[in-house]
């Protein structure tokens, strides 16, 4: 395996005295579909949020290629200057379980804010590049409306062009789905299957465990903070090693 | 005494001149009122748990002593320690710090009321402190403060006439130093209470279809989402 593009090395992240992360090692490679699944509670969305800057982690040190993005709180300050967490942070996008659209602008403008004044591009570059990514998550024709217009499929999908907007290396889906009435799951879990088929490198935490292994190249159960078990799909879903995986399937499955 | 209208209208130029007082000392007392809030606001909104506690103490003991003796704080005590202020500057400076307090809580929970996935998704977006709150957080937050605003500052406009007690010649001082020489006290007052709901009423009116307005904004924009829901 070539150098892993995220890098996660012993990462510790309390909140008080809960801890949710304990000591997470997990290398993630170009390419690489990651899918995360476990209990809620697990620390499977901490872990996302960690590597998306949103929470600050305690212990250990996380990487993107190369580059030493999360230092624990305490350390030298110095290290985690602005400028370079934005530089790296501009390589990772993420997608949210409730949207988080802007609902004071239009479809077009949640798309081209950040490419125009986070980017520097011009608004014809953006808008072209907007309408190209609204073009291929079938929501061309929305250009023009509110998020409060659409329906939440339509707005994951929204959520997702804004994201892609950005060119990250690494996208992040945290439980894209669990907020979408179920009739709605379908569309944006198919254009998270196409943007798969391009080669993204992409963590994915999700309860739709079809879709994890159908898109997954590597599964990881992660329960109380720990990452128990890790494999490819047909390996996880099929023959759990695991106690605590076969009960979590069990337990998934027959819902 | 009849009531005279013809001493309404010869003593309306000089309670016009008192209004323009009271008009500019409540704009000028808003906008000290607006700036010193945003400074409170931010205080209180501090990482630095002393900075907070400050913010958090100026408000709760400004808004708990009542104007009035704020007023006569700053008249008349403060020139024993050397700072004598003008009867207008006390007004300004009084009335912008009381409503200060008012003013910071409203920015306040204008801020609080954006929902957090807001600010996290300008962060994902690499979006810096600055550009995420003019983008994202004030677009947001500011709608909701207009009315609450405008509402302070009709509450002030109509708290001016405290000052006449420090000798102002605004609507009240005027009118009351005239009455004083005539004793035509209904057609002073009545010209007093004509010019306070003149302006007081259709402002209020005004904030109201504002704030009518604003949700107005939000409803149309659900009904649109109905409609289509349906169709579909």
């Amino acid at each position: 395996m070539s150098e892993p593009i995220v890098r996660f090395l012993r990462v510790d992240k309390s909140y008080g005295k809960l801890q949710v992360l304990r000591g997470i090692d997990l290398d993630v490679a170009a390419g690489e579909k990651l899918v995360i699944v476990g209990a809620s509670g697990s620390g499977k969305t901490t872990l996302l949020r960690c590597l998306m800057t949103l929470e600050k982690i305690d212990g250990g040190v996380i990487e993107v290629e190369g580059e030493v993005l999360g230092l624990p709180k305490t350390a030298d300050r110095q290290a985690a200057d602005e400028r370079r967490l934005r530089r790296i942070r501009g390589k990772i996008g993420m997608v949210f379980q409730q949207f988080n659209l802007f609902p004071h602008m239009t479809v077009l403008r949640n798309v081209t804010e950040a490419p125009i004044h986070v980017l520097g591009l011009s608004k014809a570059d953006a808008e072209a590049r907007a309408v190209g990514l609204l073009t291929k998550v079938g929501l061309e024709d929305k250009v023009h409306s509110y998020p409060s217009q659409l329906s939440g499929g339509q707005q994951q999908r929204v959520a997702i062009a804004r994201a892609l907007a950005m060119q990250p290396k690494v996208m992040l889906f945290d439980e894209v789905t669990s907020a979408l009435d179920p009739e709605l799951v379908g569309e944006v879990l198919n254009v998270i299957r196409q943007l798969a088929h391009e080669g993204m490198t992409m963590l994915i935490v999700t309860h739709e465990m079809g879709f994890a292994r159908s898109v997954a190249d590597r599964v990881i159960f992660m329960d109380r903070g720990t990452v128990v078990e890790a494999g490819p799909p047909e390996q996880l879903f099929e023959a759990p090693e695991h106690p605590r995986t076969r009960a979590f399937l069990r337990a998934v499955l027959e819902r | 005494m009849i009531f005279s209208w013809g001493y309404v209208i010869e003593i309306a130029p000089l309670m016009l001149h008192a209004a323009t007082t009271t008009f500019v000392m409540t704009i000028l007392s808003m906008a000290a009122a607006a700036t010193i809030g945003l400074f409170v606001a931010a205080a209180r909104a501090s990482r630095h748990r002393a900075v907070a506690s400050l913010g958090w103490g100026y408000v709760e003991v400004l808004r708990s002593v009542p104007l009035l003796i704020q007023i006569y704080f700053l008249f008349f005590v403060f020139p024993e320690f050397g700072l004598t202020l003008d009867a207008f500057v006390v007004g300004v400076v009084g009335l912008g710090i009381y409503y200060s307090t008012f003013v910071a809580e409203v920015y306040r929970a204008g801020l609080e009321a954006v929902p957090r996935g807001q600010r996290e998704a300008a962060t994902a977006l690499n979006m810096g402190g600055l550009r995420a709150l003019r983008s994202v957080i004030l677009p947001q937050a500011i709608p909701p403060m207009v009315p609450p605003l405008g509402n302070y500052l009709i509450e002030m406009f109509k708290a001016t006439p405290i000052l006449a007690t420090i000798g102002l010649h605004e609507l009240l001082g005027q009118g009351e130093q005239l009455a004083a020489d005539t004793f035509r006290y209904a057609e002073v007052f009545f010209l007093i209470a004509v010019v306070f709901l003149g302006l007081s009423y259709p402002s209020s009116l005004f904030i109201r279809w504002l704030e009518a307005h604003v949700s107005l904004g939000r409803q149309v924009a659900r009904a649109i989402a109905e409609a289509e829901a349906t169709v579909v």
